[in-house]
Order: structure tokens, then sequence, then C-alpha cells
């Protein structure tokens, strides 16, 4: 589904040359639920952004469900973006005056659905995270769980085949984060990637594997064993770790 | 897609309503002023008769002080002498030809309840109305046998009328000017001149001619023109050493409905002055012109330079007003970075951002337009009041609508163009928090 290998992520000035990713290696299969896990600054939200197709990389190859992401264009990255991610932040990022029909819709809008196919994947996406009722309110109308769950509501209308979430629960307390979170596994169990960055161990052991960042580069043992292990089963080219 | 950029555009102008009525009075109040003195300027400088203002010429000779010029620019006298006047009309050589001059007479009404008054009319020869083409309400011109036998007829415009005969048709109904009794053959419509672009010498902004009678007829009456009358050699004593003089007082419109019949009319004129050169006349060396109607009016100088600057000051004004909208939509998308970072994320391309803003932009310039429409009016009371020789040309058209609401539109996309573009930057990773 997704498949780094050797990235890079060089941010320059005029003085220095700052790496934010460093010869980073990953592979993430379809219907794999990965958490990827690390110290602030080590790199996990430059690999999500550009996992996200948000930002460029300076060097390596990143590889999108069979797509060799560089040297697309802006339109074509906009589009593969729509059409292949889901996002789900830390802070919801709902838009605050429109409704949450409107807000889960736009995804759509880019997408180009006619206006009855968009209320059909609306309304359905809205009745999975249990806010069907809701939709004519404003997301200020409701608690931080359920914002959460328009998010992701907003992230799956589209039929995503990745979902990349960032601390999805970092703003809710434990109550509501677990049903956040139970949210996501069911979403996972019925095949959709997820790739989830978080600070919170116990968070992370929910996840299928996790994928620890320092410094840039990928360092978790559990990892290198892990993809030792499938390429061993599928004799696909194996992921080196730095 | 058009119609949601649209209704984002509308939504996001009610979240901040106080950065937007700041916009918006701002592009309103530049587009009023700019509007105003637009509007001024294109009436003031409009094609009065546009199907015809190309055949439509004014006849200038120079008949003036061999040894000083009319005017320092070489143009000729803006009037032409009686003598001219009826030997180019007995000349007949245009395709319909009317020499006039502006003239007073007193009225007498039958109905003894309305005092004597003093009217302004026109004094020419019948192909006046088939040249400048005013619509009649009632009967119609005279004829050209009525303008050879000194007939005493008149046509009245559609005020005199309603004056004199409660609006009635007053066909054939006499009217007592000065003592003597003219009846009349003609009663006009509405006439829409935004000004007297025929008789430009004695004032564009003159109020409409109230009646017109032919030149011979008046003539007969020995009284001079109530227009301008200038004579570089005083004239002697007598009415008949009036007519003979080189004094110009009349107004001299030729109609000639080709190229060739302009040569040949020019042609003609120079012969003429050629012969006159032969009597002792015309001692200038030859100075004629044929000017159409716009070039007459560009030469008459009908837009005053006061009014030139006033309009750029006004557009001035505008390019200010705009100055201020590029700051407030910049703070504005800068406010919006973090909606636009999600956009990105969920799929819009930087061309999509940059329509949606644009269209924002557009919006708040559709807005503004409306705002600077109903202020261009106020603006234009403002003027009709100021300024009464701008009467009747100090009102909005459609077509000037129009133009306020493009421009309005334009404007402020074209505010919106640097704050669109620095928007469309945003990088998205940056303005998500992830």
């Amino acid at each position: 589904m997704l498949k780094m290998t050797h990235l890079q992520k060089v941010y320059q000035t005029h003085l220095i040359e700052t790496y934010a990713l460093r010869d980073f290696s990953i592979q993430v299969r379809e219907g794999e639920f990965v958490a990827v896990t690390g110290p602030s600054g080590s790199g996990k939200t430059t690999f999500l952004n550009i996992a996200g197709l948000l930002e460029e990389f300076t060097g390596g190859q990143y590889q999108l469900d069979g797509v060799d992401v560089h040297g697309l264009n802006d339109d074509q990255r906009s589009r593969l973006r729509n059409e292949k991610i889901g996002f789900i932040f830390q802070s919801f990022n709902l838009i605050p005056d429109l409704n949450l029909f409107d807000n889960v819709d736009i995804p759509l809008r880019y997408r180009g659905f006619a206006a009855a196919d968009r209320k059909k994947r609306i309304e359905e996406s809205l009745s999975r995270v249990g806010l069907a009722s809701r939709m004519k309110h404003y997301p200020s109308e409701l608690s931080g769980g359920q914002q959460q769950r328009v998010a992701i509501a907003r992230a799956l209308a589209g039929s995503p085949r990745l979902l990349l979430a960032d601390e999805p629960t970092g703003n809710l307390d434990s109550l509501m984060a677990r049903g956040v979170l139970e949210l996501m596994e069911e979403i996972n169990r019925q095949g959709t990637t997820i790739v989830m960055v978080t600070h919170d161990r116990e968070l992370a052991a929910r996840a299928h594997r996790n994928v620890h960042v320092i410094d840039g580069q990928v360092t978790d043992f559990d990892e290198e064993q892990h993809l030792r292990r499938s390429s061993l089963g599928d004799g696909a080219a194996t992921v080196a770790v730095a | 897609m058009f119609a949601y950029y649209l209704q984002l555009g509308l939504r996001s102008l009610r979240r901040n309503p106080i950065l937007s009525i700041l916009m918006v009075v701002g592009i309103g109040l530049g587009i009023a002023a700019s509007m105003t003195m637009l509007t001024v300027m294109h009436l003031l400088g409009g094609d009065p008769i546009p199907w015809k203002s190309d055949k439509l010429h004014y006849v200038q000779l120079d008949n003036w002080n061999p040894d000083q010029p009319f005017s320092d620019d070489g143009r000729p006298p803006d009037q032409v002498t009686y003598r001219d006047a009826v030997a180019l009309m007995d000349a007949g050589k245009a395709d319909k030809q009317a020499a006039m001059f502006a003239f007073a007479l007193p009225i007498q009404p039958e109905n003894k309840e309305l005092k004597p008054f003093q009217a302004h009319g026109r004094v020419t020869y019948a192909d006046f109305f088939a040249m400048f083409e005013p619509s009649f309400k009632y009967g119609g011109p005279w004829n050209h046998d009525q303008d050879v036998s000194h007939t005493r007829v008149v046509v009245l415009n559609k005020e005199i009328n309603e004056k004199l005969f409660g609006g009635q048709d007053s066909v054939g109904k006499t009217v007592r000017m000065n003592s003597i009794d003219y009846s009349v053959v003609g009663v006009l419509g509405d006439w829409n001149l935004r000004f007297l672009y025929y008789d430009l010498t004695n004032g564009a902004f003159e109020d409409p001619d109230e009646f017109f009678m032919p030149f011979t007829t008046a003539v007969d009456l020995q009284q001079r023109s109530s227009g301008s009358n200038r004579c570089w050699t005083s004239p002697a004593d007598g009415w008949v050493a009036y007519l003979d003089s080189d004094c110009v007082w009349i107004q001299m419109w030729a109609e000639l409905d080709s190229p060739a019949r302009l040569a040949e009319y020019k042609s003609f004129l120079d012969n003429y002055v050629g012969e006159q050169k032969k009597l002792g006349r015309f001692q200038r060396p030859l100075n004629n012109r044929l000017l159409n109607v716009n070039e007459w009016i560009r030469d008459q100088n009908v837009i005053s330079r006061d009014v030139e600057v006033q309009t750029g000051l006004a557009f001035a004004f505008l390019v200010v007003c705009l100055v201020n909208t590029v700051g407030l939509l910049l703070a504005k998308f800068t406010r919006k970075s973090g909606e636009i970072g999600l956009r990105r994320a969920l799929g819009a391309s930087r061309r999509e951002v940059f329509t949606q803003f644009l269209i924002e932009s557009g919006v708040v310039g559709l807005t503004g337009g409306f705002l600077g429409l109903l202020l261009t009016g106020l603006g234009l009371v403002a003027v009709r009041a100021l300024y009464t020789e701008y009467q009747a040309v100090a009102h909005l058209d459609w077509s000037m609508v129009a133009v306020t609401v493009v421009l309005a539109i334009v404007s402020a996309v074209l505010a919106g163009l640097y704050p669109t573009w620095r928007a469309c930057r945003v990088q998205p990773g940056t303005q998500l928090k992830m």
C-alpha cells in the first residue's frame, strides 16, 4: 500500500542543512494498522506529511498503492490524495462555519461526484460514526469525541484505501479516546489500511505493529523483524532499515 | 464547482462582518467616485447621434481679419456670415443642409390666464428635422416651399405645447409671437438630447429649443440672433448692411451621405471661397473645415479639462481603496491558512484553492459594486445639485450600470490576485498541526 525506500527530506537554509528524514524506509501492506511512534522532533510528522503527499521529499523513492509519486505535478498529487488517502488530525480540523453535512462534503466536492452520490456517501459515513441525526449541526455544537467522529466520517466518505491519523485521540479524554480508537479498529477490520502517528504507547499497542522513529530514521527492532518475516513470506524486496 | 465556491464566498462574507463591511464600503466608495465622474464623462463624450454622426458635418469658412487670425491655433471662425449661409443654402450642394441660429421671441398666449413670456427657439430650414431627427408627437416639419415663401409657421416642442395648449394636438392652431400669428405645423415628442450638439457655440448645456421657425420668416423680422455674434469689423448701420457684413452668427450644417459626397462638398466650398476671394472677401489663406459631429464635439471641448482631472482623481481614489482592499484580503486569507491547508489535504489542488479565493474576492467586489451603484446614484444627485448645467446629463444609463458592476468585480479580483496567490502557496503540512 505504502512503500518508502531510502527516503530523505532535507530542509535547507543558506547556512545549514537539517535532515528531517534520513534513509527512511518503511513498507505498509494493504489492510495493516501501523502505529508510528517516536519522541518529538523525530520526524514522525514529516513522514506523515510526505506519506499524505502534503510535502515533497528530497531523495529516495515513495510508492503509494503502486504509483511512484516522484515527479507528479500538483494536480496529479491532489487527485491521488483525494482518491486514496483520508486524514484524521489531532485537532479535528472541521470548518466551524460549515455544518456536519458540508464538512463531510468537502473531499467529495473535489472528487467531482454528482450531488445525489455525494448525499448518499455523506449520509452513509455519518451513520457509520453514529452521527446521522446531527447532519445539520455545526461543529461547535458537538463534543470533542463527536467532532473527531465527524472528521473520521469525512476521511471515510471518499472510500480511501489508506487512512493517515495524527494523534487522533490527543485532544480527547480517555472515554472518548477509547470510542474513537474502537471506531478506527472497526474501519481497519473492514479493510482500510491505517497508519497512525502517536506518542501514546498504550494506543500504539493496539496497532498490528509499531514503527519507532528516532532522528529521522526507523529504528525499531520489531519493524526489522517484521520486514524480514514478510520478505521471506512473499518474496517482495525487503526494505532495509538503517 | 463555481456555484459551490460562490456559496463559500457568501458564507465567508457573513463570517467576518466587520472586515467584510470595511472591504465592501472601501470598494463601494472607490467605485462610486469613479463611476460618478465616468458617467458625466460618458454622457458628455458619448455620440449623440451614432447612426449618422459621421454624415452630419459642421461647416466653417475663414472670412476673418486678414491681419489677425480668428484663434491663435489657426481655427477658422466657429460660425458663418448670413451671406455665406444663404449662398450655401441656395446652392444646395449637400444631401441635406440647414443654416440656423438661436432666436428669442415673446409669446402672447391666447389663454388670458397665462402671462406673456419670452420663448427661446431656433431659426432654421426644413432639412433640420430630417438631419437631426427629433420625433414628432403631432404634425411634422414645414416643407421646402414654406422655407422659400417665408411662411409664418412654427414647430413647438413638447413642453411649450403643454404650456400653451395643455398638451393637446395644436396643429393648425396659431401662436401669437411678438404680435404676429404663426400657424403650428408640428409638435415634437420626447427628444432626449443630452446636450445641444447642433449648437455648441451658444452652450452645449443650454435649455432645449422651445420652438422652431423658418429661417426666411425670422429674417423678415429684422431681429438679431439671441446667440453669439462676432464681427472683426464693425458693420454699417441698418439691417441690410448687417446681413451683408462679415459678422459671423449662423451655424451651418451639411449632411453628406458618403465619403465621395464629402469630398465633393469640400471642393465645392473651396471653389466658393475662391469665387468670394475674387470679390475681395476671404483674404486669409484657404481654411475651410468640415468636422463631423464627434469631431466638432471634441473641437469645442464639451468635456472640460476640469471634468477630466476630476475623473482622474476619482480613479486615483479607487486605486487607494483597492490597495486598502488588498491589505484586508491578505489579513482575511491569512486567517484562513488552516482551512486552506485542510482543503489541500482533502484533495484541493492549488488551482482549485486559487479559484475559490478569487471567486471570494469577486463576491466582495460584486457586493461593493452594488453599494457603489447606490452611491453613484447619490453622487449624481449631488452633481446635479452642484452643477445645474449638467442637469440633463448626470443620469445613470444601463450601459453605465453594467460598467459599474463589471468595474467593481474586476477591481476586486485584481485586488484579490496577490492575496489569493499567497493563499494557494500555503504549505498544507505546516497548517494542519499534524
